[in-house]
C-alpha cells in the first residue's frame, strides 16, 4: 500500500495576467500524520489546498491524493475526503442536524449523524438553525460536515482562526481523534501554537513556494536554536560582529534599535551579552527571552512576521 | 467547465434512490427537503410568491369590478308641469331625478350635481353643457323619455344584447397575466439568485468537494418549481374562481402542461442569469434587466396590442408573452394547447436554449 497521502510536485497556479499563487510547490503528506502548511496570508496556502481538493486546477505540477489522480475518477476520490474550506456558510435556516443529514447523504459509507454530532460536542444544539449558533459552533458543524463521511484525509483550512479558546480546544481534540483513528489530516494554519501542538510535521510556505519542512521541534532547533533573546540598545555601540562571538549566541539580527539573538545556552550567554554591553556603557531598554517558536522561524527564514 | 459526474449522472437514477436497509441515503430528496425548507421558513419569500398575487388580484379585481350603470342625474324646474315631467322622467331605467327651484337648479347644473335641468313648458326647454359627455347622454335619455310620454312611436325595435359575461371583463384579462408574471419572478429569483447566494456563500464551492452529483443539485430546483405551480396555481386560480368567478374554459391539462412548460422557460432563464454572477447584487440586477421589459411588453396589466406594429413580431418571441397569451387563450377562450403552437415553441426553445447555455457556463466553484 501507497505510504503517502498527498503526493505533489512542481505544483503552480497562475492567475493571469501577472499573479503567480503558487509557485513550483512540492509536498509528500505521509498516510496518518497530521501535517500542517504554515505561512502569512497570501502565500498560496488556501490554493494548494484547493487544488489538492480539487476545486481548482493547477497550471501545471503533478499531484496524487490517495493514491489517484483527480482526472482518474472524482467522485470515488472525493468520496473518501473531507473537506472544510474557509468561510463557508450553511443554509441559514436549516438545523444542524438537517444539515448534516444533507451532507451525509452525499456518501455510501460512513458515521451516523449521531456519532458525528457527539464527536464535535453538538448534540444539544441538533435542532438550532444554523443562523443561530455562534462563530465557534458553526466552524464546528463546518467540521462536523467533512466528517461525516469518516474520511481517510481531512483537509482543514484555517479551521480554528477567529474562534474561542473553548472552541478551539475542541477542534483540536477533533484533528487528535482523527489521526489517533490513524487518518491523514492535512491542515493551514497561521497560529504557530496551534502547528506546534497539532501537527506531526509543517511546512513553511512563502510566496508560492515550501521555504522549510520537518518536524516543529526539528524546524526550530535547525533553523533557529533552542532559545531567543531580544533587546533594544541604542543603534551605536553594538555591533552584529562582536555578539556572534560571545559565547553560546548562534545569530544575531537588528531591526532598528531592537536586536534579535538565537542562542543555544540561556544561562551562558545572558551574563556574555549583559558584560559586554555593561563594558562598552551601552544603556539597555529592554530585555526579554522565551523559547524558540516556529514564529521565530519564519522570521528567521523571511525576516517578516506572520501576522502582519 | 464540464465534468464528468454531470454528464454520466442522468444514467444512473437509481443512485437517487434509498439505499437497501432504509439508510437516509438519498441525496436528491435531501437536497430538495434543504431548498423546501429553506423557502418556507423565509416568511418574506412565501408573502411574495403567494400573498402578493392574491392581494393583487383582490385590489385590482375591486377596482375594476363590474359596476350598475351610473344614473343620469335630471333636475326639473318648479311649476304647475313639473310633477308629470318628473314622473315621466323617473320611469326611465337608472334615472334619478329632482324638483328644484329655478335658482337651485341653476347652482345644481353649474355644481355638476344634475347632468341637465328641465324647464317643463310647450314646449319644454333643456339646459345643459354640450361639451360635458355626461350631459349629452343625459340629453339624449332625457328628451327620449319625455318624446315617449307624449306619446312618439318608435318604429325600428331594434334587439340589445348586454356583454358583460365572465371572460371578457378586465379581472379575466388580468388573472393569466398574474399567474405568467408569478411563474416568471418566481422562477427567475428562486433560481437566479438561490445559486448566487449558494455560489457567494461559498455552499456550492463546498458542495461540489463532496461526491454530490451536479445534477441532482440542479434538479432539485425544478423540483422546486413544479411543486411551487401545484401550490400557487390552485390558490390563485381558485381565489379568482370563487370571488370573481373568472372562467376556466379549458382543460385543466392543457392549463397545467403550459404553466409546466413556462414554469421550465423561466427556471432556465433563472440558472442562466444565475450562472456565472459571483453575487447577488449581480444577480439581481441582470434579473431586474431580463424581467423589467416582459413586465410592460408582455401584456400583464393591458393587452400587448397596444405597442405598435413594428415591435409586435419582437413581443410575440418574449417568454412572458407567450405564456400570457397561451393562458388567457385556455382559460378565457377555450383553446386546446394544440392550437397554441406557436407560444409552446416559444416557451420550448427558450428552456432548451437557457439550460443548454447555463450548463455550459455555469461556475461552480
Amino acid at each position: 500500500m501507497e505510504d503517502l497521502a498527498i503526493r505533489c510536485h512542481g505544483l503552480v497556479k497562475r492567475y493571469p495576467p501577472d499573479v503567480l499563487a503558487v509557485n513550483g510547490l512540492d509536498l509528500e503528506v505521509r498516510r496518518g500524520e497530521c501535517f500542517g502548511l504554515l505561512g502569512p496570508n497570501g502565500a498560496g496556502k488556501t490554493t494548494t489546498i484547493e487544488i489538492l481538493e480539487g476545486l481548482l486546477r493547477p497550471t501545471a505540477g503533478d499531484i496524487e491524493v490517495l493514491g489517484r489522480r483527480w482526472s482518474d475518477d472524482p467522485r470515488g476520490l472525493r468520496a473518501r475526503l473531507g473537506i472544510t474550506l474557509q468561510e463557508t456558510r450553511l443554509p441559514e435556516r436549516l438545523t444542524v442536524e438537517e444539515i448534516l443529514r444533507l451532507f451525509r447523504s452525499f456518501y455510501a459509507r460512513g458515521r451516523t449523524v449521531e456519532a458525528v454530532l457527539e464527536l464535535v460536542g453538538l448534540e444539544d444544539k441538533r435542532g438550532a438553525r444554523y443562523e443561530r449558533l455562534s462563530g465557534g459552533q458553526k466552524q464546528r458543524l463546518a467540521v462536523a460536515c467533512a466528517l461525516v463521511s469518516e474520511p481517510e484525509l481531512l483537509f482543514l483550512d484555517e479551521p480554528t482562526t477567529g474562534l474561542d479558546p473553548q472552541s478551539r480546544r475542541q477542534l483540536w481534540q477533533v484533528v487528535d481523534e482523527t489521526r489517533n483513528s490513524g487518518h491523514t489530516v492535512l491542515l493551514t494554519t497561521h497560529y504557530m501554537d496551534e502547528a506546534e501542538r497539532l501537527c506531526d510535521r509543517v511546512a513553511i510556505v512563502d510566496h508560492g513556494k515550501v521555504i522549510a519542512l520537518g518536524t516543529p521541534r526539528e524546524l526550530v532547533a535547525r533553523v533557529v536554536g533552542q532559545e531567543v533573546v531580544e533587546f533594544e540598545a541604542p543603534r551605536d555601540g553594538v555591533e552584529e560582529a562582536a555578539l556572534r562571538r560571545l559565547p553560546g549566541i548562534q545569530a544575531a539580527r537588528r531591526d532598528g534599535p531592537a536586536w534579535t539573538l538565537t542562542v543555544a545556552g540561556l544561562h551562558v550567554a545572558v551574563p556574555a551579552l549583559l558584560d559586554h554591553l555593561e563594558a562598552r556603557g551601552v544603556p539597555l531598554t529592554a530585555l526579554s527571552t522565551h523559547r524558540a517558536s516556529l514564529e521565530d522561524v519564519f522570521v528567521t527564514l523571511t525576516g517578516r512576521r506572520l501576522r502582519d | 467547465m464540464t465534468d464528468p459526474a454531470l454528464s454520466n449522472a442522468a444514467a444512473s437514477p437509481a443512485a437517487a434512490l434509498p439505499a437497501p436497509g432504509g439508510a437516509p441515503r438519498s441525496p436528491f430528496l435531501q437536497i430538495a427537503l434543504a431548498r423546501l425548507r429553506s423557502f418556507y421558513r423565509e416568511p418574506e419569500a412565501v408573502f411574495w410568491s403567494f400573498g402578493f398575487p392574491i392581494l393583487l388580484t383582490i385590489a385590482l379585481g375591486i377596482a375594476f369590478r363590474a359596476k350598475p350603470p351610473d344614473p343620469v342625474r335630471a333636475a326639473v324646474v318648479a311649476g304647475p308641469r313639473a310633477e308629470a315631467a318628473r314622473a315621466a322622467l323617473a320611469a326611465g331605467p337608472a334615472m334619478d331625478v329632482q324638483v328644484l327651484g329655478e335658482e337651485a337648479a341653476g347652482r345644481a347644473l353649474r355644481g355638476g350635481q344634475v347632468a341637465i335641468v328641465v324647464v317643463p313648458g310647450d314646449p319644454p326647454t333643456y339646459r345643459f353643457d354640450p361639451t360635458n359627455p355626461d350631459s349629452r347622454l343625459a340629453h339624449a335619455v332625457v328628451d327620449d323619455l319625455l318624446e315617449g310620454a307624449a306619446g312618439r312611436r318608435d318604429v325600428l325595435a331594434p334587439r340589445v344584447e348586454h356583454k358583460t359575461e365572465p371572460g371578457a371583463r378586465y379581472v379575466d384579462f388580468l388573472v393569466p397575466g398574474l399567474l405568467g408574471m408569478n411563474i416568471m419572478s418566481s422562477g427567475m429569483w428562486g433560481v437566479g439568485w438561490v445559486i448566487v447566494e449558494d455560489r457567494q456563500k461559498k455552499l456550492l464551492k463546498r458542495l461540489v468537494a463532496t461526491p454530490m452529483r451536479r445534477s441532482q443539485y440542479l434538479l432539485a430546483f425544478v423540483a422546486m418549481r413544479m411543486l411551487f405551480l401545484l401550490v400557487e396555481v390552485p390558490v390563485l386560480v381558485g381565489f379568482a374562481m370563487i370571488f370573481f368567478g373568472t372562467p376556466l374554459r379549458g382543460r385543466v391539462v392543457d392549463l397545467s402542461a403550459l404553466m409546466v412548460l413556462g414554469a421550465m422557460a423561466f427556471a432556465g432563464m433563472g440558472l442562466l442569469v444565475g450562472c456565472r454572477a459571483r453575487n447577488s447584487q449581480t444577480v439581481a440586477g441582470l434579473i431586474n434587466l431580463v424581467m423589467m421589459p416582459m413586465f410592460v411588453l408582455s401584456g400583464v396589466f393591458f393587452s400587448s396590442q397596444h405597442f405598435p406594429a413594428v415591435v409586435q413580431p419582437a413581443i410575440r418571441v418574449l417568454p412572458l408573452t407567450a405564456l400570457n397569451d397561451g393562458l388567457r387563450a385556455v382559460m378565457n377562450d377555450g383553446t386546446s394547447i394544440a392550437a397554441l403552437w406557436p407560444e409552446v415553441a416559444v416557451l420550448a426553445v427558450v428552456t432548451a436554449v437557457s439550460f443548454g447555455l447555463a450548463l455550459r457556463w455555469f461556475r461552480w466553484t
